[in-house]
This record gives C-alpha cells, sequence and structure tokens, in this order.
C-alpha cells in the first residue's frame, strides 16, 4: 500500500468538499475491493475519504411499496433485516450470500455498485428489481446506472445515498459461483414487477445487463420451458479460465429457469 | 493400556496454544533492529538480465541495502542444490543447471529472484524494490509440460539440451514388450495430473540474525526440517559452518511438502543478516507464495496394461514427462522417479512393468514434493488405468481388482518396481470398505438420483504408498545425498518430569500429543509430565525432519528404543538404590519393583537418583538421559480402499460428492482422533486436487492462478462428511507396528473422484480438475 491520507467525512457535503480539494481522493465505503486493490498497489489514491460516519448513508426504510436502503448499509445488514425478507426476500438472500462473512459486515450496497464488479451479484438485482438509485444530485434508474465494466453512469463529485427497490410480485436470484473466488460466473435476477418480467444478468458480460430476450420470452410465457428456444449471444459472453462463453451462454439459461421456478 | 497412552484419542496438548492466540511463527518474532526484506522478482517468465540499476533503491528512504546475484558470487555463497541424482539413459547423471539464489544473467520464470532490497521497514523496502530497474532481454518461453523437449521450443539451459533433465528408463522392457504382444486385452490412457500449488496456511518466512560476537546466526525458518536446512546451507551453500548456524523451526502453520526445500529467499535473508550486521525478516505474501513455493504434480502420461481373458494383469507399460520447473528444487528430481515408479506396482501382482521418465525444465516454478509426492501420480495412473480396463473387459471395478491384488499371504511381497511390500490385507480393506460405502445398494441410489434428473457415480481407488522416508540404505542407493533414519532424545529431568526431543518436526501433526503417549505408555509418567521439543538445532539433535509421513514410523521407534534404554539405565540405578541385583528388578507401569519382595522404586525416584548419585558403582553413569537412532530396515507401506459417491448436476456440470468411504491400514494407531484427522485432511487434499485445484500459466509463463480469486481450494462446503475404517496389518519390520497417515488421503482421494464421475456420465475418461465447465461438456458428449 503507498501512503494516502486518511479522511473521515461527517456529512455527504464534506466528503464532498474534501475530494474536490484533494488531488486524487477516492470514497472508501466497506472499502471490500479498494483496501485489497491498493495493498497489491494497483491504487494509489492520494487521499480516501471514509463514508463510514455519514449516519444519513445508513439504514433500510420502507416508503410505500418500496425499500429504500441506504448505500453505506452492508450486506449483513440487508441480509438480516426484517423489511426487507418481507418485502423483497430474494434480495436478503442475495446480500447474505455475497462473500464471506468478513465480506458481509464490511462490503456495502453502495460500494458494491458504485465498483461495479462484472461478477458482483447487487448490479443484476437494481436492474430485475427496476430500482433507482439516489445521489447528492439526482435520481438515476438502475437501466442507466451502469454503463460498463467497472463504470457507473456516477459524475465525478456525485455520490450514492441511497437505492429504491420497488416491491415486485415476486423475484429470485440464482447465481452459480466461481469455486474459487465464489463471485458470480453467472448470477440472474428474475423479478416479476407491474411493468412485466424483469431479468437482470451479472457476471456473464463485461457489465450487468437487462435480460431481453430471456423477458420477452418469460412475458409470454413464465415458465422454465419458455427459456429453452431463447438464443443468447454467445460472442457477447464473458471467457475466462474458468468458463467459455458458451458454457456462460448455456448458465444463463440455466440459472434463469431455477430462478423461473423459485418464483413459483 | 496407560492412561492417556497407545489408543487413546487423547486431545492435542499444542492446541490450546494455537487457540488461545500464543503460537509463535516466524512471523510473530520480532528483534530489536529489525530490517525487512523485499524481493525484486522477474515479472517474465525468460530473459536476459542486460542491467540491473540499484541506485535509486539504494538511495530511497530507509534503504539499508540492495543485493544482487553478483553479490552473493562475491561472497561464495551459493547455489542451491538437488540432493538426488538420478541416472539418465546415457549414463550421466541427471542434468543440473546452476541455480543461484539471485539471478544471474538470466532470469527463467516469473517470481525468479532478481535482487534483495533490504529497509528500515516493509513499506520501505516494498517501496524501494519498484526503484531497482532492470533491463531485461525478454525470451520466448515454454511452459507446457508435453511440448518443453520438442524441437524448436525455447531453450532454458545450456546444461540441459533440450530442456531435459533426465530420460529414466526403468523396468524389462522387451519382456514388457512381448507380454503386450501376446495378450488377450490391452487397455490403454493418456492423461495429465494437474499442477497444483500447496498452499499451507502460513506463507513462507524467515528471520535471520546474526551474532557478531559469537560468529553465529541464527536463522527462523517455516521448515519442516531444520537439520536438513542446516546441513545444506553449511555444507552445499557455504552459509556458515554448522556449529555457527542455529535453524529454529518454531510453530509452522502447514506443511505439505513445501517447507522442506532450501529456498532462495532462506539463503538470502541467512546471508544478509551477516553482511548488513542488523537482523532481516521476510515473509512471503500469498501472491509470491503462488509464485515462487515449489508446485506439485504436472505429469502428462500414457499407460497402458496388457491383461488375459480373465483380466489378470500381465504387464504394465508407462510413459511420463514430467515437469520440473526451471530449476531443480531440493528433491525434484526424486519425486517423479523413486517416489513413483517404484510405486507403479500399486497393489497388483502384475509381474512386469516398465516405465520411462522424461524429466523437463519449462519456464516456470521449480517442482517438488506435494502431499504424496510421486504417489498420488502412481497411484491416479494406476486407479484410472483399472478402472478402463474393467471397462474393456467388463468386469466390476471391484471384481478386477480383486483378481489382482497381492494376496494376504504373500507379504512381505516383493513387487518389480524395487519395493517390497511390508504387510498388507487388501481384500480386507476392500470388503470393509464396499460394506461401508454400501456398494451393492449404489443402483438403487443412482435410480433415485436419475428420477431427480442427477446422475450418480461410485469410484473406488485401492491405493498403496511408500512411506515412513528411511531406510537409508535404500534411500542411499536410489541416489539419494543424504541417509534418513531419525533420532530422539528422552531426558528425565530430576524431578521427574521428561523432555522428548525429537529430529522430527511437527507443523501440524500433532507431534507432541501422539509422541507423548508412546513416552506415557513405555515410561508410565503422566502425559501432562511430558513435553515433546522439536524444531531448533541449538535444542534438539540431529534429525532428518518431517515428510514422507514419517515421523512415527521412523522418529517414533526412536524414542521408544530410548525409552528402552532408560529402562535398562533405570533397572541398574534401582539395583544399586534397592540393593538388589539388577536381574531381579522388573519394570511396569513406571515403577521398578524387585521380583518377589514389595520393593519397588517410582522410575521418577530413579530419575532422582541418577541426578544426586551416591556412592554409584564403577560402571554405573550419573544422570538419567538417553539418544537413539533407528534405521528402518524398509519402508512403511500403507494402504486402502477409498469410494467416492458423487452426483453430477448434468445442467451445470457441478460435482457435489454425496459419500466418502476411506478404509486404511495403517498398522496401530497410536491416537485414533489424530489419524483420523489426518485422513480427513488429506482426502480434502485430493478432493481439492480432483475437483478445484489447477494451476495454470499462458503460453508466455504468466501464472494465471496467482490468487485464491483463480485458484480454488477446497473448502467445508465441498466435501461430505466421511466415513472412516481401518484394516490394519502388521508390518513386521516395525517396532511399534505402526506405519504412517498423513498423505494416505492425498494419494487415495484423486483417482476414487474421478472414477465416480466416469462412472457418472459413463465416459471414458476426463483429466483433473473437473471444474463444472468440464464436466458440463462431457456430460453434453456423454448424452
Amino acid at each position: 500500500m503507498y501512503e494516502f491520507t486518511y479522511h473521515k467525512a461527517e456529512s455527504i457535503e464534506a466528503a464532498i468538499a474534501t475530494l474536490q480539494q484533494s488531488d486524487d481522493a477516492k470514497f472508501v465505503a466497506g472499502g471490500q475491493t479498494m483496501l485489497p486493490t491498493m495493498k497489491h498497489r494497483l491504487a494509489s489514491p492520494s487521499d480516501l475519504i471514509d463514508l463510514g460516519g455519514i449516519a444519513a448513508l445508513r439504514g433500510i426504510e420502507v416508503n410505500g411499496d418500496a425499500l429504500v436502503i441506504g448505500a453505506m448499509t452492508t450486506h449483513a445488514t440487508v441480509a438480516a433485516s426484517a423489511e426487507v425478507k418481507k418485502l423483497i426476500p430474494a434480495l436478503a438472500g442475495l446480500a447474505g450470500n455475497i462473500g464471506d462473512p468478513a465480506v458481509r459486515n464490511r462490503g456495502t450496497l453502495g460500494g458494491s455498485i458504485a465498483n461495479n464488479d462484472p461478477a458482483a451479484d447487487y448490479p443484476a438485482a437494481l436492474i430485475a428489481l427496476g430500482a433507482s438509485v439516489k445521489t447528492n444530485m439526482r435520481e438515476i434508474a438502475a437501466d442507466d446506472f451502469f454503463t460498463g465494466m467497472f463504470e457507473t453512469a456516477l459524475a465525478e463529485n456525485e455520490l450514492i445515498v441511497s437505492v429504491r427497490f420497488p416491491k415486485p410480485q415476486a423475484a429470485a436470484y440464482m447465481k452459480f459461483e466461481n469455486p474459487a473466488s465464489r463471485y458470480a460466473v453467472v448470477g440472474v435476477f428474475v423479478a416479476k414487477t407491474k411493468d412485466g418480467i424483469r431479468v437482470g444478468v451479472t457476471g456473464a458480460t463485461p457489465c450487468a445487463h437487462r435480460g431481453l430476450r430471456l423477458e420477452a420470452a418469460l412475458n409470454k410465457d413464465f415458465s422454465p420451458a419458455a427459456i429453452d428456444s431463447v438464443e443468447l449471444p454467445v460472442e457477447k459472453m464473458n471467457s475466462d479460465i474458468h468458463a467459455s462463453a458458451e458454457y456462460r451462454a448455456h448458465l444463463v439459461k440455466v440459472m434463469t429457469k431455477r430462478a423461473v421456478t423459485a418464483c413459483g | 493400556m496407560a492412561e492417556n497412552g497407545i489408543g487413546a484419542s487423547v486431545r492435542r496438548k499444542e492446541d490450546n496454544r494455537f487457540l488461545i492466540g500464543k503460537g509463535n511463527y516466524t512471523d510473530d518474532i520480532s528483534v530489536v533492529g529489525q530490517t525487512h526484506a523485499v524481493f525484486v522478482r522477474s515479472p517474465h517468465a525468460h530473459a536476459t538480465l542486460n542491467r540491473i540499476d540499484t541506485s535509486a533503491a539504494l538511495a530511497a528512504p530507509g534503504v539499508v541495502a540492495v543485493f544482487t546475484g553478483d553479490d552473493l558470487v562475491a561472497d561464495g555463497i551459493g547455489p542451491l542444490i538437488c540432493g538426488v541424482t538420478v541416472t539418465s539413459d546415457d549414463g550421466q547423471p541427471h542434468r543440473a543447471p546452476r541455480h543461484p539464489a539471485l539471478a544471474q544473467g538470466k532470469v527463467n520464470y516469473v517470481g525468479d529472484h532478481v535482487a534483495v532490497v533490504i529497509a528500515e521497514t516493509l513499506a520501505q523496502a516494498k517501496d524501494a524494490a519498484e526503484l531497482v530497474v532492470v533491463d531485461y532481454g525478454v525470451l520466448p518461453a515454454v511452459t507446457n509440460t508435453a511440448d518443453a523437449s520438442q524441437p524448436g521450443q525455447p531453450q532454458i539451459h545450456n546444461e540441459a539440451p533440450n530442456n531435459v533433465c533426465f530420460n529414466w528408463p526403468f523396468g524389462e522392457k522387451a519382456a514388457v514388450e512381448a507380454a503386450f504382444a501376446s495378450a488377450h486385452k490391452v487397455s490403454t490412457l493418456e492423461l495429465v495430473n494437474n499442477r497444483m500449488v500447496t498452499n499451507a496456511m502460513e506463507p513462507r518466512a524467515a528471520l535471520g540474525e546474526y551474532n557478531s560476537g559469537t560468529q553465529e546466526i541464527t536463522l527462523h525458518l517455516t521448515t519442516q526440517n531444520p537439520h536438513v536446512h542446516r546441513l545444506v546451507m553449511s555444507a552445499f551453500n557455504n552459509l556458515a559452518p554448522e556449529h555457527k548456524l542455529r535453524v529454529v523451526g518454531p510453530d509452522v502453520g502447514g506443511g505439505f511438502g513445501v517447507k522442506i526445500f532450501v529456498y532462495a529467499e532462506e539463503l538470502v535473508v541467512g546471508w544478509a543478516c551477516r553482511k548488513v550486521q542488523r537482523p532481516v525478516k521476510w515473509t512471503a505474501d500469498r501472491t509470491e507464495a503462488f509464485l515462487s513455493d515449489a508446485h506439485g504434480r504436472d505429469h502428462v502420461a500414457t499407460a497402458e496394461v496388457a491383461m488375459d481373458a480373465e483380466g489378470h494383469f500381465l504387464a504394465l507399460r508407462v510413459m511420463t514427462q514430467a515437469n520440473l520447473g526451471a530449476y531443480l528444487s531440493t528433491f525434484g528430481t526424486m519425486v517423479p522417479s523413486y517416489l513413483y515408479a517404484f510405486l507403479l506396482a500399486g497393489q497388483y501382482r502384475t509381474p512386469l512393468i516398465y516405465s520411462e521418465v522424461k524429466a523437463v525444465f519449462t519456464n516456470t516454478a521449480p517442482v517438488d514434493a506435494c502431499r504424496g509426492a510421486g504417489r498420488p501420480e502412481a497411484t491416479y495412473l494406476l486407479e484410472r488405468l483399472v478402472d478402463i480396463a474393467a471397462a474393456d473387459m467388463g468386469l466390476d471395478p471391484a471384481e478386477i481388482r480383486r483378481r489382482n491384488y497381492i494376496p494376504k499371504d504373500a507379504f512381505p511381497y516383493q513387487t518389480p518396481v524395487v519395493q517390497c511390500y511390508d504387510s498388507g490385507d487388501y481384500v480386507a480393506a476392500l470388503d470393509k470398505a464396499l460394506a461401508l460405502a454400501d456398494y451393492a445398494g449404489f443402483p438403487a441410489r443412482a435410480a433415485e438420483a436419475k428420477a431427480r434428473g442427477k446422475r450418480r457415480g461410485i469410484g473406488l481407488s485401492s491405493y498403496v504408498e511408500a512411506c515412513g522416508i528411511a531406510p537409508s540404505a535404500a534411500v542411499g542407493q536410489l541416489g539419494g545425498g543424504v541417509g534418513l533414519w531419525e533420532s530422539a532424545q528422552v531426558r528425565f529431568n530430576p524431578t521427574g518430569n521428561v523432555q522428548v526431543f525429537t529430529g522430527t518436526h511437527s507443523h501440524g501433526q500433532g507431534h507432541e500429543t501422539t509422541f507423548a503417549q508412546l513416552v506415557t505408555e513405555l515410561l508410565g509418567v503422566p502425559i501432562d509430565s511430558i513435553e515433546v521439543i522439536h524444531g531448533d538445532t541449538a535444542r534438539t539433535q540431529f534429525g532428518m525432519g518431517t515428510y514422507g509421513s514419517r515421523s512415527l514410523a521412523v522418529g517414533g521407534v526412536a524414542i521408544a528404543k530410548a525409552c528402552e534404554k532408560l529402562i535398562a539405565k533405570g533397572k541398574k540405578i534401582a539395583a544399586h538404590a534397592l540393593e538388589a541385583a539388577e536381574s531381579d528388578i522388573e519394570f511396569a507401569a513406571g515403577n521398578f519393583t524387585v521380583t518377589g519382595t514389595d520393593k519397588a522404586m517410582s522410575i521418577a525416584a530413579v530419575a532422582f537418583n541418577a541426578y544426586v548419585p551416591h556412592s554409584y558403582p564403577e560402571g554405573l553413569e550419573p544422570g538419567f538421559d538417553e539418544n537413539a537412532f533407528f534405521d528402518p530396515m524398509n519402508f512403511s507401506f500403507p494402504a486402502g480402499t477409498h469410494i467416492c459417491e458423487v452426483e453430477v448436476d448434468p445442467d451445470t456440470g457441478e460435482v457435489d460428492i454425496v459419500r466418502y468411504s476411506a478404509v486404511d491400514d495403517f498398522g496401530k494407531l497410536i491416537n485414533p482422533m489424530i489419524v483420523e484427522g489426518q485422513v480427513h485432511g488429506g482426502i480434502v487434499h485430493g478432493i481439492g486436487q480432483a475437483l478445484l485445484e489447477g494451476c495454470r500459466y499462458d503460453s508466455e509463463g504468466q501464472l494465471l492462478t496467482a490468487s485464491y480469486m483463480d485458484y480454488a481450494m477446497p473448502r467445508a462446503d465441498n466435501v461430505p462428511s466421511f466415513d472412516v475404517d481401518y484394516a490394519p496389518t502388521n508390518p513386521p519390520h516395525n517396532p511399534l507396528g505402526v506405519k504412517g497417515c498423513g498423505e494416505a488421503g492425498a494419494i487415495g482421494a484423486p483417482p476414487a473422484v474421478i472414477n465416480a464421475i466416469v462412472n457418472a456420465l459413463g465416459i471414458r475418461h476426463l483429466d483433473m480438475p473437473a471444474t463444472p465447465e468440464k464436466v458440463w461438456r462431457a456430460a453434453q458428449q456423454a448424452a
């Protein structure tokens, strides 16, 4: 790890102000990606702005027919939340299966989606549930938020405040884990929403995406069999030492079927 | 049986300190004035070192020194050695290219050592290491085992044309060929034995201290064999004379073979602490461990078995290519030769065996022993081939094994490949395992799984291994540079408690408990009054260390022999004290008694007497402290049958091990709980190799699996609860009747797992690791 200056922000405004005053500052939420990257000397921010002291970024609220989860809420908190389990149990299940207990106790919703790892779980949920990301500047629909590998719509001085998840009629997340990292080789989140079936797919492509072909098939026939005839573009899939593009495309369909079955 | 003696599942004495955080590992030790070393490692797999500019690093804050290979040469330090000779088919010894501790002129794998930076803090050393400017002339690399000796490949060492270290034929080629020519059936298998990174929980570390007053170097190391480290560093690496070099292996967090060897970092730290006149500490981070620990396995082989019409094995022919990496590690040549080919008889009466092993250099980390070392490779090949042979002959895998086993009345059994097996009852282990696994009930379970869309398979593996590494005569004949006996010293203190000094080293095996159980059994001293001491050349007598499941079978016997000497001497002392004839003294349960009288003396009282002697007769020495050495007549040959049952999800290729039964012959068990733990650990290691662990380099020599993000280690949810039982026999040459148990699981498990997957899918073969995609593709093709 290279030397850096540590700041603990007490408000969103203070965090932004510090960022603007610094040379090459980064926000740190749970630090589950940032800190290992720094330890490997692959990142060298001049300043780290710790968001852990900002109360406004924490907590889970039920707002009408939606859940609003603060950006700094840990995976463990989401997994254990009675509100989340009641409104969107699939989201609690997803959070409870990220990484290991140490990761879940430190890692946060905001950190995960801001990082937008191509194999992270949360992006699939945001996309499938039609969530919206509230920042200090605006509200961004999930469909517009994840823009590329490790890239999001967030502007330079923009900080995630919370994520609003509308309650679906039913939802399920199925993840095929990398045996080594336990990240998603493929993760598929299927949700029955008021606007029809929505499918969020992570792990398969450089950036989590909406499974439009899968949605089309499921909107006609919400059954596992409906997936059989869907053709997925193998050439767009990731390919690495753990899974070829062809295998990933196959797994997307298998995980989708399982999620459909789990939706009941 | 004494309380807490042989056969008792005593809780491990050492665990208290580990569980309360009082373990003392090398990196836990810090000394006044300590500096930190960081190694500059090659980012290239193969390159010339045109120029190394250390000036900026030397000028960086906190930097004490920066050294390169030239500095070692100037001081006459190194190179690193390989301790076992294999004679190649040209009659010459294996090619042994120079292995400098810090590279000279050329680097040969990613992670190769280019320079060392020593600074006041670790962060300063890391910062300065980035300032060492190296001008590399990048060369093409070769990493693939099968390609390395092909024409046109990059040449790694001038001393080794075509990258061949040795080509070692063994066995009666003509007789084997004749047997194949007249065979009823020949079954053939080509396979890969996947390369593994050993991954002990504690990474390697070294702390060197030099005392300019005594000119002594003290080197704390993550070592499985401190005296071997001291010997090699003194006799071959010119670090310091043995009496001026103390090597301490304190608590060591797992070895699995990878901490046997003398590594560059260890030698450099030992030398540098004298050079800079400051203590120097180095601890590998996990990436360094992946890059520079010796790796294991990595064979490509073709195996053929010739059979008669009943499926009896007539002859075996095995052609193997073994990857030794970029340089020879300490025992690199021995693993794919003597520890491999001499196990190719397995549990079978195969009368004729011919093997050729071509060992090659590649631009990868050195390859050496990893739990099992050679025997897992032999067992995997043989037990996969036997299943193929069974399929070709239309026989049940259990039946073809049964037909070919060495019968129990044939022991000791001389195999055609050097080894003479001590004892065994392979049918007994098989029958017990079949019952434990409910082999007969498998078809019903498979049908039930099929109804759920899953495919069930069952696989057997009947392994035998040679461990209790010794005897020195055999090891010497095989080209070993050192004999392999073991030593012990059992010392009574005047107040009656006992210190047991062993030349073996415990790094997770529980010696401090098992050996104390042995002593309480033999001497009748309460187990809490016995302390087992190991791992420090300044405290213990010379010993060979721990590997090859040798500690109990060889080191335990040395302890027993020292105890026997104490009892013999105790009789003399008791006779003197009790005013009786020595021939009238008996010893039992910790007491010396005079036959036919009520006169008695505890062994503690004898010890006290020995240290406060009065008017001892001539010839009776004071003191109660005995040494013994044990050099067995043979290896020890644990054996067993493991049965694995899997359920494959054909939709994803995931393999679930639903049942695993192991029946082993380890001879007599001292602590069944510890043995069971060793069996569990070994099986998990084997399951790791079979399902998860595949070390991968790309064609340019970059290690693709250099962290736990990409290298999959087995975890609790990858394995079932194991059913473990035993079918012991008595090895006649071992005075304690014990064999070894530490490696058996890692040897037995891989073929059992793969045989089960192959059975589930109805295919002929699948190379390890059986990753989901590989299994899914095989399932697609089989469907």
